[in-house]
């Protein structure tokens, strides 16, 4: 049996971060549900976060750790706009279901 | 502290045309509830003032080049002549937003201040040296159009156009974001020239298939931008639902700066791995190309017909970023000049041939335009032409420039299929100057009145220029020759 490591290594927050990223991406592909679809993309950035925060450990740089805090910033920024736009949807047709709200096609 | 920890006075200047757009569109904000029903025309002169300031502004910081806030902006010609481009842009959007916004009776503050928003993001990411600049610039400009997609929010299609575009952009943000990350973890920067310096180093080729996986991710974000294939189906649902001058807004002040953005990082930082990405940005480019020319074969709405031709035309620019030369370069800078002036053209007589709640988008609806109103006609005629890229219009030059440098970097097959492509864009151009030449006027059509000043303006104006850049290109060209090169 493999020795158990004292810190959990720089690979683990890396394929966590990944799976979550994945998660998210088939969440938007398979999710009905507009407020899940965002949620999924709120997942997605957060991967993104863990990314930039275990790298920025790694390199022994403060840079990353300041990314994380753009991309909340700007993800913040997203779901006040977001929330709005589906907000407006809900008013004018009464559903949150994707594929209800397609009146445009060829 | 560090001792440069204080911006000097020149980086402020290579700042100021974001900072006087800011400022104004905060201006405006406070402005807005302070202002009865009938000043609301101002917001538009104020808006628009502001942004012939800013190209001042850009032109004078274009005049003293370099690097801004530690490497994280760098103002040199491309970024110079891309803002200018951009600035102008948002002022002709302006000249046909006036009068559209107030048939619908939404005309607002909040319109121009978001649009000035906008367009401070798209300046941003015309002059970002830097990954994380880049993704503020990307995300301020189009969390503004987010917004600007769904202005008339009691119309269903702009709610479903709004929605879609803010769904579809974030998720593909997230890929660029994931991308940058990956960079940052492999490379231990964001700053592209930086990047460069680590990937050009051979003791690091070990590392090479991160940074190609970490690429492709970003090609993911940036293909969704441009709306480049396989990531282009959010376009012609978005740009069909959005009111037109939105749509204007967004498939050519948009499109513009996601190209800058697109050129400047795969020709600083990874042009060291240029071998990893071209294939794939070939197959891109024809995809692209070949997917909009033939859904816009069978369209029938006006604006759908425009979305799926912006579509084929980012097909034929990301074939210049395929043959990644300083003449590439060059090609995209005079082809995006060219695709703005006539794509504003034709928008200017979509939105005055649409009227109130856009009722007349169909292509039938330009049946017996020619004797309706003939001057409008004609000049739709000289942008179709230039779409179609037949000589003496802008739009030959461009493509010319474009296959050209994709000649000139052997790649004879893409250059080939680019031009049967544009064979093939031909008959859906043609098709809409046969509806207006040969088709008689429907039976008790509404009377179309002469179009308003900005339109007119909009109109004659892009028209006279789309002309110009056909018989003397050379002026637009030598620009772009000369701010092709990147400071690396």
């Amino acid at each position: 049996m493999p020795p158990i490591p004292t810190v959990v290594p720089m690979s683990w927050y890396l394929i966590l971060s990944a799976i979550l990223f994945t998660l998210g991406a088939a969440g938007f592909l398979l999710r009905r549900n507009i407020i899940t679809v965002f949620m999924c993309i709120e997942l997605m950035l957060n991967a993104v976060n863990l990314t930039f925060v275990a790298f920025s450990h790694q390199l022994k740089q403060v840079d990353g750790h300041i990314f994380t805090f753009f991309v909340m910033v700007v993800a913040a920024a997203e779901a006040a706009v977001g929330l709005a736009i589906i907000l407006t949807v809900f008013k004018n047709r009464q559903t949150l279901e994707i594929d209800e709200i397609s009146s445009m096609k060829l | 502290m560090p001792a440069n920890f204080m911006p000097t006075a020149q980086e402020y200047l290579r700042f100021a045309p974001e900072s006087l757009l800011i400022l104004v569109g905060v201006l405006l904000m406070i402005l807005e509830p302070l202002s009865g029903p009938d000043g609301k025309r101002k917001f538009a002169v104020i808006s628009f003032a502001a942004l012939a300031a800013a190209i001042g502004l850009a032109i004078a910081a274009g005049m003293d080049p370099g690097p801004a806030f530690s490497g994280l902006l760098m103002v040199d010609g491309f970024a110079t002549f891309f803002r200018v481009l951009v600035l102008v842009i948002g002022m002709f959007v302006i000249l046909i937003s006036t009068n559209y916004l107030k048939l619908e009776g939404h005309e607002s503050g909040e319109y121009y201040a978001l649009l000035l928003f906008s367009v401070v993001g798209q300046c941003l990411m015309a002059a970002s040296n830097d990954l994380i600049m880049l993704f503020i610039g990307l995300e301020c400009s189009s969390i503004a159009s987010y917004v600007l997609a769904g202005y008339l929010r009691d119309d269903k299609r702009n709610n479903e156009s709004a929605l879609k575009y803010f769904l579809l952009g974030s998720f593909a943000t997230a890929f660029l974001l994931y991308g940058v990350a990956w960079t940052y973890g492999t490379t231990g920067t964001t700053n592209l020239t930086a990047i460069r310096a680590y990937l050009m180093d051979p003791a690091h080729h070990a590392n090479m298939v991160v940074v190609g996986a970490a690429t492709a991710l970003m090609f993911v974000g940036f293909a969704f931008k441009v709306s480049a294939a396989p990531f282009q189906m959010w376009a012609p649902d978005v740009y069909q639902g959005a009111p037109a001058p939105v749509t204007a807004f967004m498939s050519i002040g948009s499109k513009a700066a996601a190209f800058a953005m697109f050129v400047r990082v795969m020709m600083t930082a990874f042009e060291p791995v240029k071998d990893r990405w071209e294939p794939l940005i070939w197959i891109s480019a024809l995809a692209t190309m070949t997917i909009g020319n033939c859904a816009a074969l069978r369209q029938s709405n006006l604006k759908r017909l425009l979305a799926y031709s912006s579509i084929a035309h980012a097909g034929y620019l990301m074939v210049a970023i395929t043959a990644h030369s300083e003449i590439g370069t060059a090609s995209v800078m005079f082809y995006l000049t060219s695709y703005a002036l006539m794509s504003l053209g034709a928008f200017a007589i979509v939105v005055y041939i649409a009227r109130k709640g856009e009722r007349f988008v169909e292509i039938n609806d330009l049946a017996g335009l020619s004797q309706r109103q003939p001057l409008v006609a004609a000049l739709f005629v000289i942008f179709l032409l230039s779409f179609t890229g037949i000589p003496l219009t802008a739009g030959f030059f461009g493509k010319f420039y474009i296959f050209k440098a994709a000649l000139d970097s052997n790649l004879v097959w893409l250059a080939i299929l680019g031009m049967l492509n544009s064979a093939v864009a031909a008959y859906y151009y043609l098709r809409l100057i046969v509806v207006m030449y040969m088709q008689p006027p429907a039976e008790g059509a509404e009377e179309l009145l002469a179009p308003t000043i900005g339109i007119r303006v909009t109109m004659l104006v892009t028209a006279a220029l789309t002309i110009a850049l056909g018989i003397f290109p050379s002026f637009i060209l030598d620009l772009a020759g000369k701010s092709a090169a990147f400071a690396r």
